[in-house]
This record gives C-alpha cells, structure tokens and sequence, in this order.
C-alpha cells in the first residue's frame, strides 16, 4: 500500500472531491441520453 | 469521404454509435490504470505526497483549456457553415469542460494550501482559470435562457469567441506575468527541469484517460442533444399540424 505521510488528509481529498466530481458528471450525462433516447421512442411509437 | 458528412445528424448518429464502446472502454481503462499507477508513485523528496495530486489538476487543467478550443472550433463551424451538429457539440461539451475547471481549481487549492500556505491567490494563472470556470458557466446559462436554438447557437458562439481570450491566458499567463504563485509547464522538456519517468509515465496515462473520457462524453451528450432537438422538431411539427 502507497505511503501518503503527514499529507495524507491532502491527497485523499483532492481525490475524492475529484471522483465525486468525474463520476457525478458521467452518471448525470449517461441519465440525459437514456431519458432522451426514451422520449423520442415513445413519441415515435405513438406515431 | 469528407469530414463535413458528420454535419448530417443521421450520419453522426450511427458513427458515434459504433464508436462509443470503443472509446467509452478505452477511456475507463486509461483513467482508472493512470490514476491507480499515479497514487501508488513513491512520494517526492520536496512535495511529498502531495505530487500525486498532479495525475488529477494536471490532465483536469489541460482538458478545461483545450475543450473551450475546441468549443471555438465547433462554433466557429457553426458560425460560418450553419452545421447544426457542430453547435450542438459546442453545447455539449461545456458541463465537461467546467467539471474539468472546477476539479483544477479544486485540486489546486488542496495542493497549495500545504506548498504555497495558502488556498488561493489572485495569481495570473489561477485568477484567469477562476474566468474561464465563468466563461463556462455563462455560456452554459446562455443557452439555456434564449428559447430559438439557432439564436442560442449564435450568441454563445460569439461568447466562446470573446471566453478564448482567457482559455489562451490560462495557458500562457505565466509565461509573460511573472509575479505568481504557479510555476510553468509542468512538462518541461527543458535540460534539468524535465519530470522524472516515474512521475511522467502515469502522467501521461492520466492525460490520455482524460482526453478519451472527454471524448465518450461529447459523443453521448451530442446524442443526447441532437435526439432532444428531434424531439422539439416532431412536437413543433404537430403543433403546426
């Protein structure tokens, strides 16, 4: 296991304030296609 | 083959979506093998623990100018050519490129508050990081306060023009203000200034994963965006009706 000394509590936050930040906007960007992509099916199937 | 083909929704739609696996894969792996490879780095002698901070602002600082470029491009494209899909990439890409601001400015005032003393300073390079994470939001508020799109389109292309201003100064503001915090090019090929292999290696995997998870995000959010402007299309049509 990596060694992060007396900066640990540094690190660890830039890396999870950083990850929450990547992974919220990837869920938010996977949603917006998924609801999109359901919106215009349903519109197209209702013809 | 020309690369204007992709200006045609239908055309755009099915490459993209061929593609996307591919790019959304090898975005994952480059991203989680570099971060990985970068926290488990020995600390420096001078810095510590702190250098592993690098794997993240770096690559987050790079993407956060280099998407407003390429936002100047496509809107560029849709001022002189009116190619809906290049102002709707344009569009797309501005969340991602400000989630990449905020993580560099987030990161680096983590990583200056134990090297500099302090969490910010109204240095030349952070202060116009701090404009461009407001261009960034302005543009995206600008979009979504002018009904028309193509109008929309319009005026944020003419923002973007006027926001590339302070892409180009946080890049290039240390270089020509010389009284700030910030150092230079963190990858200088400069003889005595270059960065160890064992820093710079991961690094790189960093900066390939940023640029291909930027990229699988563009292709989805530009789906995602010329899907709801069909959607608006169908309803407007039926209203006509």
């Amino acid at each position: 296991m990596t060694e992060l000394g007396k900066y640990a509590g540094t690190v660890l936050a830039a890396y999870g304030a950083s990850l929450v930040l990547l992974v919220g906007i990837v869920v938010q960007t996977v949603l917006a296609n998924a609801r999109a992509r359901r919106e215009l099916q349903e519109h197209e199937r209702r013809g | 083959m020309s690369i204007w083909e992709y200006a045609n929704p239908v055309k755009f739609m099915r490459t993209s979506g061929a593609v996307l696996p591919w790019v959304a894969a090898a975005a994952a792996v480059c991203t989680v093998a570099g971060l990985v490879w970068g926290f488990l780095t020995p600390q420096d002698y001078k810095q510590g623990s702190t250098v592993k901070i690098i794997f993240l602002h770096v690559p987050a600082a790079l993407m956060a100018i280099n998407i407003w470029l390429m936002m100047l491009v496509t809107s560029l494209i849709w001022l002189v050519r009116r190619h809906h899909v290049s102002a709707l990439a344009a569009k797309a890409a501005a969340p991602v490129g400000a989630v990449m601001t905020l993580i560099a400015l987030i990161t680096g005032a983590i990583w200056g508050q134990p090297m500099w003393g302090t969490w910010w300073e109204w240095d030349p390079r952070l202060t116009s990081f701090l404009i461009l994470f407001l261009f960034y939001l302005g543009y995206m508020a600008l979009w979504g306060a002018v009904e028309n799109p193509d109008s929309a389109a319009d005026l944020t292309g003419v923002l973007c023009l006027v926001g590339s201003v302070f892409a180009l100064l946080s890049r290039y503001a240390v270089n020509f203000w010389n009284q700030g915090l910030h150092q230079g090019a963190s990858l200088s090929m400069a003889p005595g200034e270059r960065m160890s292999a064992v820093y710079r290696y991961p690094l790189y995997l960093t900066m390939a994963g940023f640029f291909l998870l930027f990229l699988a995000l563009l292709l989805v959010r530009t789906r995602t965006e010329i899907r709801r402007r069909r959607l608006a299309a169908l309803l407007a049509r039926e209203n006509r009706a």
